[in-house]
């Protein structure tokens, strides 16, 4: 079997006016949304990574921090949007969708109820994580792992996995100057056997590509990054050399 | 108290040890013996003898009574000075054989000493607002600090200035609880509105001003070559300033950063043919590196110490004859105080050279030369209460133990800047620190403080650790670490919002060396060494030292008068004839706008010279009309006298931006969104308490990723808009942002005139601005046709040209 290859990821704006990317990978028709959820149209299927519900009452559980108790609405709303967005038939999540296993008991009824109807009517995949490893009392099926056509969805990636792996965990994290211009923004990071999605939780952070436990999961040469917000785009993991010369 | 000696006169054995060394006391010593009033500040010239003053009261009450326990506590706004004090306080108490026990108690003092401190205290205590804000707070201070009779601030102005005094007010208020019959004392040499740092010090404050001494010897150095039109360091006049030292017993050199001490050090060694022993001291030297210059400087080894801030304030080197001060000095108190390091003597005028770096500097120079012979030192304007210091105030509060709530309002409420205090702002601030403050009360069950028998406590006592260890008024700018591309060493630190600016390939100085800028890892910074000796960019952001209010405005009025450019040098008019020439010059009824490009970026250069404050929020309205024209802003920085703006897209006709009756529209929403004011958020969050020191910089290690107070910031917006954090942030931008009509006023000044200029290049007076610190990026279209931009070469890389 020949070296998988990886086709060049193309902007797209769908019709909603929406921001993403839109690329083909392992053979298969992938769009990445400027929320940071992966879109598989043939599948109708949505996967996000990272959720981490009910951060905020876990630090105050924990050690005493009082941030903001908003982040749990906040990240709903986001994928209510996402789903509203999509419709998707069926939505995957890539694990620590929960920041521990005492936060889904904990959820406001609130939100209990609003998790319960995005998961209505749709095939719902909990992908266990590190941070939420136990059952959960929601409905949808939990599963280590999730194997789909061409891709395999799991929390963490592996070294040694077979191309096709989709993966969370990482919060991939893109730090950039251009032109005297800094930005840094959560992304997908891409090459031809791997997929890594941004954290889609509100009160997560990111770790910079660059990054050791990042990089090193990735070939140097062919690696992509896909920025969320907008513009939506892929950009190289290294910095261009031909688009900032001084004039 | 039982007076041996009569009124006004030193009683013994200071009266015999001060006529053994020939000194006779000074009027304002004397005074302070007088210990009947509650409270006093006293306005000393540097070499006034006025530590000595603030001193000898407690010296001459413990010589007559060394009752074991704690006497005094003297609060200075440096470690380093607090150092000096204790080595300087020595020699009288040897001379004089009293039995007086001295210990400083700051950041830098070892655990096991502080132990022992709190089991046997020294007399006399010199410390920091910090750490005298922590030992208050431990459980056994009512025993320690029950009886003390005196408390010194030493330097009051500098604590006074930032948020450092609200809490030492604070602390003072507690310490005052503690031990009723308290007495204070301010000490200090430059103040500008003595009677406000009297109030701030406490109710019935007495003011003693000493004979402020004669007038300082001040001038400009003039050089036969003139200074270079552009340039931070002063290299230029590397022999001149030789030839000074090589003229005098010992001089003392101050620049404005570290990075510039440190090559005009090499500059001046480069020249030294005679090798005079010269020295360096600065903050990222090494403890033991600086000791030892601080020591061969007071055995009178060295002829001159190139020095920064790190030498400011109150150290004494007797044989000093000179200052040089090098760069503009940015703030006339601070240049005051540093002239007053020469000639350490009463009656004897200190003497002073400043040496401008660059020719608009020079400017800067006369106008702060002037401001000094015309005793006008300036003030920023501070926030009256700030409501994130008492928020820490009272978690420090809880740490020591359980609290009483209208006991600590009444006790808060004699602290200087909290006298007028409303009891709901209070309360708001107990509300935030026990439950968070939300409107959502989600934390019913991990509440921080608990009302128990009426008295509001720690929930979880190990609590208190974390909270000590975010005390503090002083958010840390964020830098990061700059080392050799495959070494181990680290060069230095730099500023992130320089390193912001740098694309892979610029270089720059740092330790005296060209480096390029490889790539960004973690925190750190990967640079190569550059074949050139030429840094593209010559200085970075080693310090935040802006120009202060005042000072701007005394350049303001040089450059819009050219009747008063008559004193200036020949090359100076000649600059300005440039910049009339190449552009034109600020007129005080008209506006000037240049356009300029520079490298990739397209410039706006408004003229308005209405304060730094007005520029910004002018630049925040002028931003947001060119991003709804397309003009794709991507920052702006401003100063005193003008604002700078720069984006993808020309200028063409400023006029059009300008128009007084559309700017308003959309504000509120563009300044809630507003990096400006997500820089306010972070520093007031961390001081409360609602975020780590360290948790917003992204400053991880290995994999515990930590997330931007920027979201933090939005968050609350969205779904608590009337939380006390956003209060808070609003009140203190209010102070960096001023309301519209100032703007307003300087449009009705302008009526519409304004003089357009589309220069090639940038022009002598925006440059500067360059320079400038505290840029604001705009986040909208120009950014995301950059990213455009960088996801077409990739295109193009992959050989799929766009």
């Amino acid at each position: 079997m020949s070296e998988p290859r990886l086709a060049k990821p193309q902007p797209l704006r769908s019709s909603r006016g929406m921001d993403a990317c839109a690329f083909t990978w392992m053979g298969t028709p992938l769009v990445a949304l400027a929320s940071g959820a992966l879109w598989w149209p043939a599948a109708r299927l949505l996967a996000v990574a990272d959720l981490h519900l009910g951060r905020a009452e876990r630090l105050a559980r924990r050690d005493g921090g009082l941030l903001p108790p908003y982040d749990t609405a906040a990240t709903l709303d986001r994928l209510a949007d996402a789903i509203a967005e999509r419709d998707p038939a069926a939505v995957v999540a890539l694990g620590d969708s929960f920041d521990d296993d005492a936060c889904e008991p904990a959820l406001a009824d609130s939100d209990r109820a609003r998790l319960t109807a995005l998961i209505a009517g749709r095939s719902w995949t909990w992908i266990a994580g590190n941070h939420d490893p136990g059952p959960l009392s929601l409905p949808g099926e939990h599963r280590s792992q999730l194997a789909l056509g061409a891709l395999t969805f799991r929390h963490a990636p592996e070294p040694a996995a077979a191309p096709g792996e989709v993966a969370g965990h990482l919060h991939p994290k893109l730090r950039r100057t251009l032109g005297g211009h800094a930005i840094s923004r959560p992304c997908f990071v891409l090459d031809a056997r791997r997929l890594v999605l941004p954290a889609f939780g509100v009160y997560t952070g990111g770790l910079a590509i660059d990054h050791p436990a990042l990089a090193r999961m990735f070939d140097p040469a062919t690696a992509r990054a896909i920025l969320t917000g907008r513009p939506c785009r892929a950009l190289p993991l290294a910095p261009s050399t031909r688009a900032w010369q001084r004039d | 108290m039982p007076r041996d000696t009569p009124p006004g006169a030193l009683p013994e054995p200071f009266a015999g040890w001060f006529a053994r060394r020939g000194w006779t006391p000074h009027p304002h010593q004397l005074a302070l013996l007088d210990t009947s009033a509650a409270s006093t500040l006293l306005i000393a010239p540097t070499g006034g003898g006025k530590t000595l003053a603030g001193f000898l009261p407690s010296l001459a009450a413990l010589a007559r009574d060394p009752a074991p326990g704690l006497h005094t506590i003297y609060v200075s706004p440096l470690k380093a000075l607090a150092a000096d004090i204790r080595r300087n306080l020595a020699t009288p108490i040897a001379e004089m054989s009293l039995p007086i026990r001295v210990e400083d108690r700051t950041g830098d003092t070892p655990s096991h000493a502080r132990r022992r401190q709190r089991a046997d205290p020294p007399h006399l205590l010199l410390t920091t607002p910090e750490s005298l804000a922590l030992m208050l707070f431990y459980a056994d201070a009512p025993r320690i600090f029950s009886n003390i009779s005196s408390v010194i601030v030493d330097e009051i102005h500098a604590i006074y200035e930032s948020k450092r005094g609200d809490q030492l007010a604070l602390a003072l208020a507690r310490l005052q609880t503690l031990s009723p019959g308290l007495v204070r004392t301010g000490l200090s040499a430059t103040v500008d509105d003595p009677a406000a740092i009297a109030t701030f010090l406490g109710p019935g404050t007495r003011v003693l001003e000493a004979d402020p001494g004669p007038e300082p010897d001040i001038a400009i150095l003039e050089t036969e070559e003139p200074p270079p039109w552009a340039g931070q360091g002063g290299r230029y006049a590397a022999r001149a300033v030789l030839d000074l030292v090589a003229a005098h017993t010992t001089t003392l050199i101050f620049i404005n950063t570290r990075a510039q001490a440190e090559l005009f050090f090499q500059a001046l060694w480069a020249v030294n043919d005679a090798a005079l022993p010269i020295g360096l001291h600065h903050g990222s030297l090494s403890r033991e590196a600086r000791q030892r210059v601080e020591a061969a400087m007071a055995e009178g080894a060295l002829r001159a110490v190139v020095a920064t801030g790190s030498l400011d304030l109150g150290i004494d080197w007797g044989a000093v004859d000179l200052v040089i001060q090098i760069g503009a000095p940015k703030n006339v108190k601070r240049l005051v105080q540093r002239i007053g390091r020469a000639n350490h003597r009463y009656n004897a005028p200190s003497k002073a050279i400043l040496v401008p770096s660059n020719r608009f500097e020079l400017i800067e120079c006369r106008a702060a030369l002037d401001a000094v012979r015309a005793r006008d030192l300036d003030g920023e304007p501070r926030v009256a209460a700030p409501l994130d210091v008492l928020c820490q105030h009272i978690l420090l509060t809880a740490c020591g133990g359980p609290f009483d709530a209208d006991a600590l309002y009444t006790e808060v409420t004699t602290a200087g800047p909290y006298a007028t205090l409303p009891r709901p702002d209070f309360d708001a601030c107990l509300d935030f620190a026990a439950t968070g403050g939300y409107a959502l009360r989600a934390y019913d069950r991990w509440q921080r403080l608990v009302l128990r028998d009426g008295r509001w406590q720690l929930r979880d006592p190990r609590r208190a650790r974390l909270i000590r260890m975010n005390a503090g008024t002083i958010v840390e700018v964020e830098t990061l670490k700059v080392r050799l591309r495959g070494g181990q060493s680290v060069l230095g630190e730099i500023e992130e919002e320089f390193a912001a600016t740098l694309t892979p390939g610029d270089s720059f100085l740092i330790g005296g060396e060209a480096v390029r800028y490889e790539r960004l890892r973690e925190a750190t910074l990967e640079v190569s060494r550059a074949a050139t000796k030429d840094a593209k960019i010559a200085v970075f952001y080693g310090t935040k030292l802006a120009t202060s209010t005042k000072l701007s405005h005394r350049v303001a009025g040089i450059l819009a008068d050219p009747s008063r450019w008559s004193d200036l040098p020949d090359h100076i008019r000649d600059w300005l004839d440039l910049q009339d020439r190449m552009s034109g010059l600020p007129r005080p009824d008209r506006l000037l706008a240049e356009t300029f490009p520079r490298g990739p970026r397209h410039h706006l250069c408004l003229y308005g010279f209405a304060g730094r404050n007005a520029h910004q929020t002018l630049g925040l309205l002028v931003t947001r009309r060119m991003e709804a024209a397309g003009l794709a802003p991507l920052g702006f920085v401003s100063n005193d006298y003008a604002l700078l703006i720069w984006g993808l897209e020309p200028v063409h006709d400023p006029a059009v931006l300008l128009a007084p009756e559309r700017l308003r529209e959309g504000l509120d929403l563009w300044l809630a969104e507003n990096a400006v004011m997500k820089r306010t958020f972070r520093t007031a969050a961390v001081v409360a308490g609602l975020i780590e020191k360290t948790f917003p910089g992204l400053r991880k290690t290995g994999r515990q990723a930590t997330f931007s107070s920027d979201i933090l910031y939005d968050t609350l917006r969205r779904h608590d808009p009337g939380h006390l954090m956003l209060r808070i942030t609003r009140e203190e931008a209010s102070r960096g942002l001023v309301d519209f009509g100032r703007i307003e006023e300087m449009f009705a000044r302008v009526a519409g005139r304004i003089d357009t200029v589309h220069a090639p290049h940038v022009t002598p007076l925006a440059a500067p601005l360059l320079l400038e610190v505290g840029r604001v990026p705009i986040r909208g279209s120009g950014e995301a046709r950059l990213i455009e931009t960088e996801a077409a070469a990739l295109l193009a890389e992959a050989g799929l040209a766009p």
